[in-house]
């Protein structure tokens, strides 16, 4: 059985390519009067947050709606888990529910391969976030704006600007990604590199030693601590939010210090080629990783990535949801079946 | 699948009457809607793309104006969606100047069990409210399994359930035809 998402990882390229051509089907319903569509009508979608979340709830919570699911919103805050409740107990009481598919954030990273793995629940399990491992629908995302700022273009080319455009059937090959910030505690940069060197693009990471994975030497990737070398010459870079609630040690000298030599200003903005775009997953740290200038520049689609996530969590709960069987493959789920 | 071979199919169709039978349900739809001032013709993917795109073409070169055409996709209002794997979405175009107070056409290539124009009706509703709501085919090949009928149909082809219709395109297909052929298996396709 195929039935999961929980690494960008297991995605191939056809599937990568299926979720990002069907999100960009999907992406114009919302500009229609009636934003829904009664193909998921019956089923029920659970929102399972085991950590604080805004934008990635809401953002499920509107893709499940869209497609006419039921949606049930749990979270750890005031449940039975602040009373105790093992995952297990959790996941046995939404399978008596009926879930039959769940979104699952946790603090521990394989939580969701946890839940996925066993049989505590029948239904389809998505990871949005799991730890320090992977967020796989927002890698999608990122890479759902990527290619239409950077292959939506005639002739496959970037749009320079001018509005996002259709990248339907294209990938990102050749395309040069720049990750930048706090790829140790970022599950974003994880799914990023998995999914875009599937679709062809060419990742970078530039943080400070400190903030870097151990093992990072063996991801498909480029690593360089010198951000101004490393922009010249890219085609979009992603600016990580410094997670200073996972901070438990001093990972770098002073605030200041790591926005004069990791931060994007201005300066560093007008170095890029004149089609780059700047991304950021948000929340944004102001003046930390981004400053105000290019936040709000025509550049940073940090606001367009949050309105592109509805559409591709429709695409991801559609072609999990949508048939009799998911139409996309996760191997590591094959095999554990 | 593989293609059982025990009778090829034979064209029942061939381009010359294609293109007749277009210009003939150009002349009727504009007869019909006498003038066809606000008609808006959708296809619905793929094969009735295509036909839409050329009788716009025929009505533009009638009226002398653009008529407005687009496509519909149905993927997400199918009845059968559960009995497969879900299915990849085709493009739903509509044109500026929306659907709301026209008379929409609805294009298809081949009218079967009426499942699909169902679907069509659904989507078009959530899409705007049409004066009205027609439907063109290129082949009604009966078996009807709704109460859906056609206002405009290429030919009439009486089919058994065993027989398969196919319409080639030169779109999409490099030719034009309709093609009659048996069913290697069984029942409706």
């Amino acid at each position: 059985m195929k039935r999961h998402l929980i690494s960008a990882a297991d995605l191939t390229h056809d599937d990568a390519t299926l979720i990002l051509d069907t999100a960009e089907e999907l992406a114009r319903i919302a500009g229609r009067s009636i934003k829904k569509l009664p193909t998921l009508r019956g089923r029920t979608v659970v929102n399972l947050f085991f950590e604080d979340s805004t934008r990635t709830r809401i953002s499920f919570e509107a893709a499940a709606k869209r497609l006419s699911a039921d949606v049930i919103n749990f979270s750890a805050k005031g449940s039975s888990v602040s009373k105790g409740e093992s995952l297990k107990d959790t996941a046995l009481t939404l399978q008596a529910m009926g879930a039959d598919a769940v979104v699952i954030r946790h603090p521990s990273s394989g939580a969701p391969h946890r839940l996925a793995t066993s049989d505590w629940i029948g239904g389809s399990v998505v990871n949005a976030g799991d730890g320090t491992h992977e967020h796989p629908t927002q890698a999608l995302l990122d890479a759902f704006t990527m290619r239409r700022h950077l292959a939506g273009g005639p002739g496959g080319g970037p749009t320079f600007h001018r509005g996002p455009g259709d990248g339907t059937g294209r990938d990102l090959a050749g395309r040069r990604i720049t990750v930048v910030g706090d790829v140790l505690h970022s599950r974003v940069a994880r799914s990023n590199v998995a999914l875009l060197t599937t679709l062809g693009a060419r990742v970078t990471l530039v943080a400070p030693p400190t903030l870097l994975p151990i093992g990072v030497e063996h991801w498909p990737c480029e690593v360089s601590y010198d951000l101004d070398r490393a922009l010249a010459g890219c085609d979009a870079v992603m600016m990580l939010r410094v997670q200073s609630e996972r901070m438990n040690a001093a990972f770098f000298p002073t605030e200041r210090e790591y926005s004069r030599r990791y931060g994007l200003d201005g300066t560093r903005m007008a170095a890029l080629p004149e089609h780059a775009i700047v991304m950021h997953p948000g929340p944004m740290n102001r003046g930390m990783e981004i400053t105000a200038e290019v936040a709000d520049s025509g550049r940073c689609t940090a606001v367009e990535q949050v309105a592109n996530g509805v559409s591709v969590r429709m695409a991801v709960l559609y072609l999990l949801l949508g048939g009799n069987e998911p139409a996309v493959t996760t191997h590591r789920t094959e095999e554990s079946k | 699948m593989v293609e059982d071979p025990v009778e090829p199919a034979r064209p029942v169709l061939e381009a010359p009457d294609i293109a007749r039978v277009l210009t003939r349900i150009t002349h009727e739809i504009v007869e019909r809607a006498k003038g066809a001032d606000d008609v808006v013709l959708l296809g619905i993917p793929t094969r009735g793309v295509h036909l839409a795109d050329r009788l716009a073409a025929r009505l533009a070169k009638i009226t002398g104006r653009d008529i407005p055409v687009g496509s519909l996709d149905i993927t997400m209002y199918r009845d059968d969606l559960r009995l497969g794997p879900a299915r990849a979405l085709a493009r739903t175009e509509i044109p500026d100047e929306g659907v709301d107070g026209r008379l929409v056409v609805l294009v298809d290539d081949v009218l079967f069990s009426g499942r699909t124009i169902r679907a069509a009706l659904d989507a078009l509703g959530d899409i705007g409210r049409p004066r009205a709501v027609q439907l063109a085919v290129l082949v009604d090949r009966g078996h009807r399994q709704l109460p859906i009928r056609a206002d405009y149909v290429g030919k009439n082809l009486p089919t058994s359930l065993r027989e398969t219709v196919k319409v080639q395109l030169s779109e999409i297909d490099g030719r034009d035809c309709v093609l009659l052929g048996t069913a290697p298996g069984h029942g409706a396709a």
